[in-house]
């Protein structure tokens, strides 16, 4: 059990919860979250939105029973931290531009990936692209992140990226605003490779029941295992 | 680990009850690296058909009160597969191998059936109980003399130790089980997921493409109860019993309401290793109670 630090409402139903938990999460993974005993049966599975080898901090936004719960905690009570999970996104050693681009929840995983790349390769810039559809969060924090931070709110974050102006995008959103960025993508002819982290309901979160499988190029994939983090090309290319 | 759950099923040596069901631990590998697999009873490989499949469509999982229903539609690499990747794996470690398969017609089970025939295995688990698909599974089952055909076809050709997996679904489920008995099974499992719906009622819609869906858990447990032991009242092959089993005291339960092994399944969704908690729980209350065995509560009620 990870002893939890501080689990702030940011407003929006978003809450950003710290917990000390020593640890080795890479971009782009997850944990599976639980703080109860039997019921909910299912843990949720939740993305890292940075973690340091002795803290992990997940942002997360009330939608159900479960994250209702996560959201009653307070510091000083116990949360059980299952992870991490997933192949998370890739290392970039050699792409100049990386743009980051996520919707709603989906900004989650973007803090530690734009954290992580200018540590990987200082001379690299980061874009981060945001889209809301209510009141922005933690802009500050991406905003430090972030070379540029472009926040878009009630419209489509995608309206605001071009894709040619990069070598690498990556995406985590809800699935059309990872589709409709693909379709950019191709339409725009850019070389940069499309990552996006999908979302699926999952159950075991390790790879052994087969709930939260996908289709791709390569026949199904388990997104908590081979993914969260697909080629889009691979999910959205073989329609 | 003593010997007191040290067990026997159907000629097999068990030693301890404890299985993981079918469907919710893989092939074992993923648990294994959260506990040691060798210290389960025995591991119910996922179902497997002959060919490769890759289930169903849409949601997959929708969490009810105290369950989950499920339709993951018999997702699998096929048996080539598995046995090319996975079987010897499992065969070399210290436990009860335990196969699922399922299939889409007669032939189908034939097929996977003399595959499975040419390697060693433990127990062959017959799946005639999936109620995700459309064309197979659900059809086999809830028949007795539907399930019959299929049962016999098999046990004809397996040779290896066979137990039916039965659905709760069937419209007699005592007289499926007796006719896996007088059909020759070595044994029955019981039960896999309850057929059931959930809606979406903004979208009106049912939440699962099939509109049907199984449901397991902790919902479950009273009934699958109530059927092991009408079950277990009526034939004389051994039970393996499984629905909603959570607790070791719903383990125990099992066990005294007749079933000789008991499966987990989606309580491992809650706790990977709660198999583990099982156990402990389940040995703890023999010595505290003066067991020399378990089988000294099997089937007292």
């Amino acid at each position: 059990m990870a002893k939890i630090l501080e689990n702030k409402a940011l407003g929006e139903g978003f809450y950003l919860l710290a917990a000390e938990e020593k640890n080795r999460a890479q971009k782009g993974q997850f944990y599976m979250l639980r703080a109860w005993e039997h019921y909910p049966v299912l843990s949720r599975p939740i993305s890292v939105y940075d973690a340091d080898g002795e803290t992990v901090r997940f942002l997360y936004k009330v939608v159900g029973q479960g994250t209702e719960i996560f959201a009653s905690l307070r510091a000083g009570e116990e949360i059980a931290l299952d992870g991490p999970h997933g192949n998370g996104f890739p290392k970039l050693p050699d792409k100049k531009r990386i743009a980051l681009v996520g919707g709603g929840v989906g900004i989650a995983p973007l803090y530690l990936a734009g954290k992580s790349y200018k540590k990987e390769n200082p001379v690299c810039t980061v874009d981060i692209y945001l889209g809301f559809s209510g009141q922005p969060v933690l802009t500050d924090e991406f905003e430090a992140a972030a070379d540029h931070l472009s926040v878009n709110v009630g419209g489509f974050v995608t309206d605001d990226i071009d894709p040619c102006a990069y070598d690498a995008i990556l995406a985590c959103g809800p699935t059309i605003m990872m589709k409709v960025l693909y379709e950019k993508c191709v339409k725009t002819g850019t070389d940069a490779p499309l990552y996006v982290s999908m979302e699926n309901r999952m159950a075991c979160g390790i790879g052994a029941c087969l709930v939260c499988t996908c289709k791709t190029a390569h026949g199904r994939k388990k997104v908590c295992k081979d993914g969260p983090v697909f080629l889009g090309s691979e999910v959205f290319g073989i329609e | 680990m003593s010997k007191r759950l040290e067990t026997e099923f159907a000629g097999i040596r068990f030693k301890n009850p404890v299985v993981l069901a079918s469907g919710t631990c893989g092939f074992g590998r993923e648990l294994d690296e959260y506990f040691d697999i060798e210290r389960l009873g025995g591991l119910c490989s996922k179902g497997l058909l002959s060919h490769p499949h890759g289930g169903n469509d849409g949601i997959r999982i929708w969490e009810t009160a105290s369950g989950i229903m499920n339709s993951v539609g018999l997702e699998n690499p096929g048996v080539d597969t598995f046995i090319e990747n996975d079987l010897d794996w499992i065969n070399q470690k210290d436990l009860v191998n335990i196969v699922n398969l399922g299939g889409h017609s007669l032939e189908d089970y034939e097929e996977g059936m003399e595959k499975l025939n040419r390697v060693d295995l433990d127990i062959l688990e017959l799946n005639i109980s999936c109620p995700n698909v459309k064309s197979g599974g659900m059809n086999f089952g809830t028949k007795t003399e539907v399930a019959r055909q299929i049962v016999r076809r098999i046990r004809g050709i397996c040779r290896h130790k066979m137990v039916v997996k039965l659905s709760p679904n069937a419209e007699d489920i005592v007289s499926l089980a007796k006719m896996c008995q007088e059909e020759g099974a070595d044994g029955v499992s019981l039960t896999n997921t309850f057929l059931a719906m959930a809606v979406d009622i903004k979208k009106k819609a049912p939440v699962f493409l099939n509109t049907y869906a199984g449901l397991s858990g902790p919902a479950i447990k009273p009934i699958a109860l109530r059927m092991v032991h009408q079950v277990a009242k009526a034939v004389s092959i051994p039970v393996m019993g499984l629905g909603g089993i959570t607790t070791w005291q719903d383990a125990i339960e099992f066990i005294m309401a007749g079933a000789t092994v008991v499966q987990i399944g989606t309580a491992t969704f809650m706790k990977p290793d709660i198999s583990m908690d099982i156990l402990d729980g389940m040995e703890r209350y023999l010595e505290e109670n003066g067991y020399e065995n378990i089988r000294e509560i099997r089937g007292i009620l």
